[in-house]
């Protein structure tokens, strides 16, 4: 059934002038469903090719260890096994994904050297004529550690008798000089002093994973011109290109990506995992080659969601204002940094929420641990923050008595508010969207607060 | 044993866009001699609809049918530079770049048209349906696959246009965190209701009524599947999903398939019921704001808020197992 | 090694499996039919969901070897020409699809529901999809587009 529209038109009636779009607006049926419910969209994994090798990869068995001794003899004793990869077949050894726009420290090796940082690191890649052979292959390689200490709790991390796992020296990733992305707006002691309340909670996460249903690979194909050809499932056909480029240490140009069908992304097919090393081992065997992770490492070694802690103090007047608020915020990086430093800005700018709050003070530290390193996934850096914030705006209303709608739309943020990063609020409307999902279980609201509009400013309404 | 019901609310906004590098993305447009637009990108569809869009940004601006436009996408060889699909930002950085290559393209048609047709070119328009035709007399009109003949082989020129769009890096102070990464914020308000047994500690999310502010649906169906898709996203984020399921105590335990990593079925979904208010962007294309990515948020604070008002148990770690629904439980009659 | 004889969506068709070839991959690697998907090769995701002589299966556990002289039937084998069958019709009309890499393992399932009962009830659709993983949608156009697609099933056969 066609669905229904579910357009408001009573919102915004001057702004939207709809009259004279003829496809914009209108539900029309996506180019892509007929594709999908026949079965020929084409996903990067349904081409084959003949004379196809396969990439499985041998992993780290600890948290955090010295490798001491990597033994890949009887990996080279199974039958289809074509090649072992390891960091020394890799020209440049290092995935750094946001060296792209100049952010430093290079920190993750594509393959490891003499150390590992998370269990599920790779170690040692291995090519192979079938994904039996090639994983039988990964399983047989010995590798002899001498563990070291692992961390595995972000506030830990930062503590001053902590372990340095990281070898830029510091288990935090350093925003120009300092230990995490600031943010300074107001005088948030003196709003403390002079609130009415003051409320201060903890928030935390777990990992989440992305769980496309369609796992993370490619397949690289040499082409007659030299090049290779990378059929990809990269959220980013460019970034990948750009990335795989410098580590194989060739020109741009002769790389070419091919994909823009993903069976789901969700973030987690933003970094380049799978490329750098299908590149290599079609190079190294002159054949086809397919990487793709199994349904296991998709979720275990692949990149999740930030676990997060987030502090949040708040004070707060009798009348339902918020006047300061502070928030210490805590990204579990895991062991590199990937996107994490970029997300934990986000995190930064979004604070403090959607709210106008004159005095804003926060410290937002994307901390490194022996984890599997987190990176992007839909919303990162915003979501945990909202489950934070939001259920810190509940238990504030029920603790001054006052309704959770109305406490929001007495605090909500307007056109011409300057937020706590200093950009000036324009096209608000979270005023109206706290009506509407008022209006739509029946919730109440007194006249005075069903007149407020996000397009008045501040001082003429209460 | 007794179910405890409950309701929660959270009110968010959400950037379009986060620009720390520079944030470009192109497009270019061609006619094809029969009447076709081939809008070449290097964008990636996740699913989320993206080909879709596109087509639809560059049919209304040419004031041609959808079936006359053809995307063609995600290759690097042939389709200009994207920054990637993240950040809520394909629709908008996407969307703008068609929309200025099909303004250039459509600039030309027209000139190629009003010569064919021996009058001004500003005195012609589209009208949707594949015809190119004089304002105020719309029998003086030429079908848009004699507008391309004419094109190429008498008049010797290309229909095509070159479209981008660029948000310029921005550098955050490092002292105070003032910046500019986003284009524009989109805006949510969820009303989660649930019930809570008080004997398993086992959380059912019954409903999820979302108001959205997208700035411009510029499909309500696809619109409706990112709230919708998203809500039961947040809803798995909430009661079921982690990798750590003793994050961060231990590191074992971690799931390694679709039986041990939980998610909700299709028995275990909330109702759901979604409205859309559109507040235009200005620098949006025809004012849309991203929204893939916010959707699951709101969601989660709600589900616990309605926990909180269903039993009184704060759960502030995520997600909200019934191991730590009863925990709370238990601290409570304590 | 041995050699597999099968019909596949009504039409002979010969190869040869090792041991560990699975249906899934016989019909993605050797027959060229890449509907049916991997998501985990582990029996979780139902994307690889293909009817073995009429009943829904994970084809990625199905040994290629057991299945001589079956009937297999794919999301390739349902449309008639140009035209859909009721499920797929319903799928497209319904938007109970995003990035499709699930759709063709549901359409199967529902398929299959919709074979041994024209008319189920939401909970027995809720049940024959159970065990079809979809990351995108939240179900809910899934479930409503089968129902859909049941109740233009009883249409057609009434006409
Ligand atoms: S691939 Fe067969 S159930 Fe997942
Ligand atoms: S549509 Fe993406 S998994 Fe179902």
């Amino acid at each position: 059934m066609p669905r229904v529209n579910p357009i408001d038109t009573e919102y915004f009636k001057d702004e939207r002038r709809t009259g004279d779009f003829t496809v914009i607006g209108k539900t029309v049926q996506r180019s892509d469903a007929l594709g999908h419910v026949t079965g020929r969209t084409e996903f990067f994994e349904d081409r084959t090719f003949p004379d196809l090798a396969h990439v499985k990869i041998h992993r780290s068995a600890h948290h955090h260890a010295r490798i001491d001794d990597v033994d890949v003899s009887e990996a080279l004793r199974v039958p289809g096994v074509l090649r072992v990869i390891t960091h020394r077949d890799v020209p440049s050894n290092w995935y750094v994904v946001l060296r792209l726009i100049g952010i430093e420290p290079n920190d993750e090796p594509v393959l490891a050297e003499d150390r590992v940082l998370y269990k599920g690191e790779p170690i040692v890649a291995v090519v192979a004529d079938s994904e039996a052979a090639a994983t039988e292959g990964a399983a047989r390689v010995r590798v002899s550690y001498t563990e070291l200490p692992a961390v595995l709790d972000v506030e830990e991390a930062l503590a001053p008798d902590a372990p340095i796992i990281k070898q830029a020296g510091t288990n935090y990733f350093v925003y120009e000089g300092h230990h995490c992305r600031r943010l300074r707006f107001g005088d948030v002691e003196r709003g403390f002093a002079e609130a009415d309340h003051i409320f201060e909670w903890r928030y935390s996460s777990a990992p989440i994973e992305h769980a496309p249903t369609e796992t993370t690979g490619c397949v690289v194909v040499p082409q007659s011109s030299g090049r290779l050809l990378i059929h990809s499932n990269t959220q980013a056909a460019f970034f990948t290109l750009d990335n795989t480029a410098l580590i194989l240490e060739r020109p741009f140009s002769d790389l070419q990506v091919k994909g823009g069908t993903v069976g789901g992304g969700f973030g987690g097919k933003v970094d380049v995992m799978v490329e750098p090393l299908a590149c290599i081992a079609a190079t190294l065997t002159n054949r086809p080659v397919k990487f793709v992770y199994s349904r296991e490492e998709e979720m275990q070694v692949s990149s999740p969601r930030a676990a997060e802690r987030i502090y949040i103090k708040d004070g707060v007047m009798d009348d339902g204002r918020i006047v300061a608020r502070k928030v210490m915020l805590y990204v579990d990086a895991g062991a590199y940094s990937r996107h994490s430093p970029y997300g934990t800005t986000k995190a930064c700018a979004h604070l403090p929420g959607p709210y106008t709050i004159p005095n804003v003070y926060a410290d937002c530290h994307c901390v490194y641990t022996n984890r599997t390193p987190s990176s992007a996934m839909r919303g990162f850096g915003v979501t945990i923050a909202d489950f934070a914030l939001e259920s810190q705006m509940d238990r504030v209303a029920r603790a001054i008595g006052m309704d959770p709608l109305q406490f929001r739309l007495r605090n909500a943020y307007r056109d011409g508010d300057m937020k706590a990063h200093r950009k000036i609020a324009e096209g608000t409307a979270l005023i109206e969207v706290i009506q509407r999902a008022a209006a739509l279980v029946g919730h109440e609201l007194p006249e005075e607060y069903r007149a407020l509009t996000s397009s008045t400013p501040r001082g003429d309404q209460p | 044993m007794t179910l405890l019901r409950g309701r929660g609310y959270a009110s968010v906004n959400y950037p379009t866009g986060m620009n720390l590098g520079g944030d470009p993305s192109q497009a270019l447009i061609h006619a094809t001699t029969m009447g076709a637009f081939v809008i070449s990108l290097s964008s990636v569809d996740l699913g989320q609809g993206l080909k879709t869009v596109v087509a639809q940004c560059a049919a209304e601006t040419l004031g041609m049918p959808m079936e006359n436009v053809i995307v063609d996408t995600a290759d690097t060889d042939t389709g200009p530079h994207c920054m990637g699909t993240f950040a809520s930002r394909g629709t908008h950085r996407v969307g703008n770049a068609v929309i200025m290559a099909a303004r250039e393209a459509r600039d030309v048609m027209l000139a190629v048209a009003a010569d064919e047709l021996e009058v001004d070119a500003g005195d012609l328009e589209t009208d949707g349906t594949g015809f190119v035709r004089l304002k105020g007399s719309p029998e003086t009109k030429i079908h848009i696959a004699d507008i391309t003949l004419a094109a190429h082989f008498k008049q010797g020129r290309t229909i095509s246009g070159r479209g981008i769009f660029l948000k310029e890096r921005n550098y955050p102070v490092p002292e105070t965190g003032e910046m500019d990464p986003d284009s524009c914020q989109a805006h949510a308000c969820t009303v989660a209701e649930v019930e809570v047994d008080d004997e398993t500690g086992v959380v059912t999310v019954l409903s999820l009524h979302n108001a959205y502010e997208i700035g411009r649906a510029l499909n309500p169906a696809m619109a409706a599947q990112q709230v919708e898709g998203g809500g039961w996203m947040g809803v798995s984020h909430a009661v079921f999903e982690s990798t750590e399921p003793y994050y961060p105590a231990s590191r074992d335990h971690g799931p390694v398939d679709f039986c041990e990593y939980l998610m909700p079925g299709p028995a275990e979904i909330p109702v759901q019921s979604s409205v859309i208010l559109e507040r235009p962007a200005s620098n949006g294309p025809f004012g849309a704001k991203g929204i893939g990515e916010m959707t699951a948020n709101a969601p989660i604070p709600a589900i616990a808020n309605a926990i909180f008002d269903a039993c009184g148990v704060r759960l502030t770690t995520m997600p909200f197992t019934p191991e730590s629904v009863l925990r709370g439980l238990d601290a409570l009659r304590a | 090694m041995k050699i597999v004889n099968l019909k596949v969506n009504g039409v002979g068709r010969t190869f040869i499996a090792r041991p560990e070839t699975t249906l899934l991959l016989a019909l993605r690697e050797q027959l060229g039919l890449t509907g049916a998907k991997r998501g985990c090769a582990q029996g979780a995701c139902g994307s690889c969901t293909v009817l073995l002589d009429g009943q829904p299966v994970v084809s990625c556990l199905v040994p290629a070897v057991t299945v001589d002289g079956s009937d297999v039937a794919t999301v390739e084998g349902l449309a008639d020409g140009r035209k859909l069958s009721d499920v797929q019709q319903a799928f497209l009309d319904g938007f109970a699809t995003q990035c499709g890499f699930c759709t063709p393992g549901m359409i199967m399932s529902a398929e299959a529901l919709l074979d041994r009962n024209p008319n189920p009830t939401r909970d027995e659709v809720n049940e024959a999809i159970s065990g079809n993983v979809c990351r995108c949608t939240g179900y809910e156009p899934i479930v409503s587009a089968i129902l859909d697609a049941a109740e233009r099933r009883r249409a057609g056969a009434n006409l």
